[in-house]
């Protein structure tokens, strides 16, 4: 594993890469960058791994983008994506605690997101607390 | 004071009588093959005596969004009048090479495809529109996938009302516990589209959940 810039660590592993991405470096960002930042990593042949999540309205937005080029992009067939939180139990109390910590960092840092392109990931099999990622290769 | 009162009475009485004759734009949203399009029939069927569209074994069979206006469903003495709005199914990705396993011509994945795709943005974009949604999930797949979880998630988001069905409960790997885990928020309706089990249980939802809108 090799740190390349701030914040950001890449895996290399057989052709493609694996980019973690922390909550910190799309915090500031409005939707349209967001998602011209997360599909360039997609494009690249990157495996994306966000701390955090996106808001459910950038989740169909990227969606839709990543449908809008499929067939203008050679050899894109799209994305895989899930979410795991470890915050996904709990009673009012818990919750309101959670809702506070969102809004102190301004985002739900306790939910990872991955994202990868389909030509990558097969498939991300989920259960409520463990994601199985198969890939294509 | 007697003026107020009668005032308020007759307010009451006519915005009922106008709320209820108000076309509710009902969604059907849910991944590729689960079953909207033969629920959607089945609803067309029993209260109009058309259909909304064709379904096939095939994923994507909707690749357009598709409507039936002025469906009245009656239950139980109650009727309300719903626009039926039967949407594409939404995936993350495409491949024409899924369709070939069909015995489907190349070319002829190829554009089914690249309908699928735009078929898949224009649900999306027909999200912000509905007055209430049925999110219809494969009863014998997992739940966990994150089109469901984004789907929902967008309505709660847009305070659009969500009905969860589980569909295709006459198969033997049918779960419908697990999709009730999955989704504990909501109230998780079983059915059968294609034999119509459970479709009581189904209005007595919708009508139920009329009342958020």
């Amino acid at each position: 594993m090799k740190n390349s810039k701030r914040g950001k660590k890449e895996l290399k592993l057989k052709g493609f890469a694996i980019q973690f991405l922390p909550y910190s470096e799309i915090k500031e960002l409005n939707s349209d960058k967001r998602m011209k930042k997360i599909l360039d990593i997609l494009l690249g042949n990157n495996l994306l791994i966000l701390q955090g999540r996106l808001r459910p309205d950038e989740e169909t937005r990227l969606i839709g983008d990543a449908m809008a080029m499929v067939g203008h992009v050679k050899g894109f067939k799209g994305i895989e994506l899930a979410t795991v939180s470890g915050n996904s139990n709990g009673g009012m109390f818990n919750k309101m605690k959670m809702n506070i910590a969102k809004a102190l960092s301004g985002g739900d840092l306790g939910t990872i997101t991955i994202i990868g392109p389909a030509t990558i990931v097969k498939e991300i099999k989920k259960n409520p607390k463990k994601i199985e990622l198969l890939l294509d290769r | 004071m007697p003026v107020r009162i009668f005032k308020n009475f007759f307010t009451r009485i006519f915005s009922n009588i106008f709320r209820n004759k108000k076309e509710v734009k009902l969604g059907f949203y849910g991944p590729p093959n689960v079953g909207k399009t033969s629920l959607a029939n089945r609803l067309c069927k029993d209260f109009t005596g058309e259909e909304i569209g064709s379904v096939s074994k095939i994923p994507h069979e909707t690749r357009n969004v598709q409507f039936k206006e002025k469906v009245e469903i009656e239950y139980k003495g109650k009727k309300m009048t719903f626009k039926l709005v039967d949407t594409p199914g939404i995936a993350t990705k495409i491949d024409y090479e899924d369709f070939l396993k069909y015995k489907m011509k190349k070319n002829d994945a190829k554009s089914r495809a690249k309908e699928a795709t735009q078929g898949i943005i224009e649900s999306i974009k027909w999200l912000d529109d509905m007055d209430m949604v049925v999110v219809v999930l494969d009863a014998t797949e997992n739940p966990y996938n994150q089109v469901n979880i984004t789907i929902i998630g967008n309505l709660v988001a847009r305070k659009i009302p969500v009905l969860v069905v589980a569909n295709k409960i006459d198969l033997k790997k049918a779960d419908l516990k697990k999709i009730e885990a999955a989704f504990p928020e909501y109230e998780v309706i079983g059915i059968s589209a294609r034999y119509g089990e459970n479709l009581e249980e189904f209005y007595e939802s919708l009508f139920k959940l009329s009342k958020k809108v």
